[in-house]
């Protein structure tokens, strides 16, 4: 009662001194509001204009060249992207035809077949594989897997192909240290399967029960509703998450710059070392200057399109089918 | 595969028996198949922390914490240097992408819900969240790097923060949306100004949310190495108060002494490795718990 008492009197007492409450206050906090959204349009334009102005030099020394050549000679200051290009798009598309089949795999078996008990658990597990550190990945790549990749797959295989036609020539380990460019694609799929497993599971939990239910109620098996009812209802979403992997997979430097192998040639062997562009720039930029420092660059500004172009792909498919 | 199975069961089960066999090896594999994969991921994060807790246990000693790197090749010292570099440029960057990102997060979800600048602000933050981090330590370097003379704890630390802010821009958004709008409205109806409002009325309604955000860009940024390769780079003995000149730090520390030849500097980067890693998954872990209290709410 008392309490109620001191509340009116404090209103009374206010309402006197009441005046209209300041508009300076209110602009200066939707003007800090707008500024700090722009600032995310001036960094993404910073990223952009910093690289092209770095990697000018070597745009206009070597031209298009630049692109299809595969020379990288420090000594005669001659540069090209070939190899580093190959070597990354080769070992995101191991990433995916790897990682993709896993992760619709846990997908379907967290919204579809996981006991109740389990599914949080374990969607929690997944999770967390997302927040391990590329660098960790790149030890365990490099301590843990390679050593047992060698052991158990290039010997074997390479001896099993050795001299046949086309296998015997991207299935040969030369020297099978482990490291190359399918041990970073499979580290990578490892990378990439937390984000398309949980973005695949997000989009098949949207989809309506009764559909799910209809399916199964006229006899159709758990394969048959995950082929042809919850998959076309997913499809676009899905192919979204994938887009978005493969972003990951094509920037992705510590853990492939530990397992590529960091050679600087082109290998028919998807055993053999190569490198990615993020991991040349990697390796070499503290030690670059001059040319090689912008042809380093370049190599980013190139990396800077492809990514960007499989991004803002992948976000498009992956918002139109929130929005519908 | 485990063709002999589902047929047998087949036979034995009447109301089985009239689904073609076809039919139920296509789903025994489907089921087989998404089981091993979800083992496959679990088997995987458990042989990571085996090996780092296998590994970084044996480095484990006061001295980790208390001595700074030790030069190549030679005996004992610590990591205690690297970790207060990685505290100072974490932290450093989470105190500058906080407010950007509360703030920007604030202007999409309140301001700009129906504008075009808006939509475009809110797709390139998505894209710029996925952005590979190598290409942000290149802008820093180009940006702070090379006009300052000197890699330093600074650009790390901006380099940080802008691997940050788009996690909490994206999460503050989301959580600020979900706040009712009649909440807004009756806060609106007592004559407060928007700025009020939003800081008193939705702010804090989303408080939950937006702490969870935070931690998980703090706990995004605390393992990244590839933009402090070019920014902070590292030093193998206690830094600058001022930050100029190269600044330990964690994960740079890791992976040159991972990739060295002496043991002692392999037996560090597990320690380091073990300790950032579990710092992480703390962190991760306890961001779900907020976000899980948020909804119980």
């Amino acid at each position: 009662m008392t309490a109620l008492t001191q509340t009116l009197t404090v209103a009374r007492e206010s309402s006197v001194a009441r005046t209209a409450p300041s508009k300076t206050g209110d602009r200066l906090f939707q003007g800090a509001a707008y500024a700090s959204a722009l600032l995310v349009l001036l960094v993404l334009a910073g990223i952009l204009g910093s690289i092209i102005y770095g990697a000018w030099p070597a745009f206009s020394e070597f031209g298009f060249g630049f692109v299809t050549s595969s020379a990288w000679n420090i000594g005669t200051e001659q540069f090209g992207a070939l190899p580093a290009i190959i070597g990354t798009v080769a070992a995101a598309l191991l990433a995916l035809l790897i990682g993709v089949p896993v992760s619709l795999g846990i997908a379907i078996y967290l919204t579809q077949l996981c006991p109740g008990w389990a599914r949080k658990p374990v969607a929690m597990t997944i999770e967390l594989l997302a927040s391990v550190p590329s660098i960790i990945y790149g030890m365990w790549g490099l301590f843990v897997f390679a050593p047992l990749f060698a052991r158990f797959v290039q010997v074997p295989v390479s001896n099993l192909v050795e001299g046949l036609p086309i296998v015997g020539t991207i299935l040969y380990a030369r020297i099978p240290s482990g490291v190359g460019v399918l041990t970073a694609g499979i580290i990578l799929a490892i990378m990439i399967v937390p984000f398309v497993a949980s973005i695949t599971r997000d989009m098949l939990d949207q989809i309506p029960t009764v559909l799910r239910e209809s399916a199964y109620g006229i006899g159709c098996t758990t394969w048959e509703v995950v082929r042809h009812v919850l998959v076309p209802q997913a499809s676009v979403s899905i192919i979204g998450a994938i887009m978005l992997g493969l972003g990951r997979a094509l920037g992705e430097t510590m853990a492939v710059t530990f397992v590529i192998g960091n050679a600087n040639r082109l290998s028919a062997s998807i055993f053999d070392p190569g490198s990615t562009i993020a991991s040349r720039i990697a390796n070499e930029f503290n030690e670059a200057d001059g040319l090689q420092l912008s042809s380093l660059m370049a190599l980013g500004c190139l990396l800077f399109i492809i990514t960007f172009f499989v991004l803002i792909i992948a976000r498009l498919l992956v918002r139109r089918t929130k929005v519908a | 595969m485990d063709a002999s199975n589902p047929i047998a069961t087949a036979g034995r089960t009447p109301t089985a028996s009239r689904v073609r066999p076809g039919r139920r090896v296509a789903d025994r594999v489907l089921i087989l198949a998404s089981t091993i994969a979800t083992l496959l991921g679990i088997v995987v994060l458990g042989s990571i922390l085996l090996m780092l807790i296998v590994e970084g246990l044996k480095g484990f000693s006061p001295a980790l914490f208390t001595a700074p790197t030790p030069g190549p090749g030679s005996e004992g010292g610590g990591i205690a240097n690297a970790i207060l570099g990685s505290l100072i440029m974490t932290l450093l960057g989470i105190l500058i992408a906080t407010p950007i990102g509360l703030m920007a997060g604030t202007f999409l979800a309140e301001y700009g819900r129906t504008s075009k600048i808006a939509d475009v602000i809110r797709f390139l933050n998505d894209v710029l969240l996925s952005a590979p981090s190598i290409l942000i330590g290149l802008f820093v370097y180009t940006l702070m790097v090379r006009p300052m003379g000197t890699y330093s704890g600074w650009a790390g630390a901006v380099a940080l923060a802008i691997i940050a802010t788009p996690v909490i821009v994206r999460t503050t958004e989301d959580m600020l949306r979900l706040v009712p709008g009649p909440m807004r409205e009756a806060g609106a109806a007592l004559g407060a100004p928007r700025s009020l409002v939003i800081r008193a009325v939705t702010w804090r309604a989303a408080s939950a949310g937006i702490v969870t955000g935070i931690i998980l860009a703090l706990a995004r940024i605390a393992g990244e190495t590839a933009p402090l390769l070019f920014t902070a780079l590292n030093n193998n003995s206690w830094f600058n108060a001022n930050l100029l000149g190269g600044v330990p730090n964690l994960p740079v520390m890791i992976y040159q002494f991972a990739l060295s030849p002496y043991p002692n500097w392999q037996s560090l980067a597990w320690s380091g490795a073990l300790l950032i890693t579990v710092t992480i998954l703390a962190l991760s872990v306890v961001a779900r718990f907020v976000i899980k209290d948020q909804r119980a709410r």
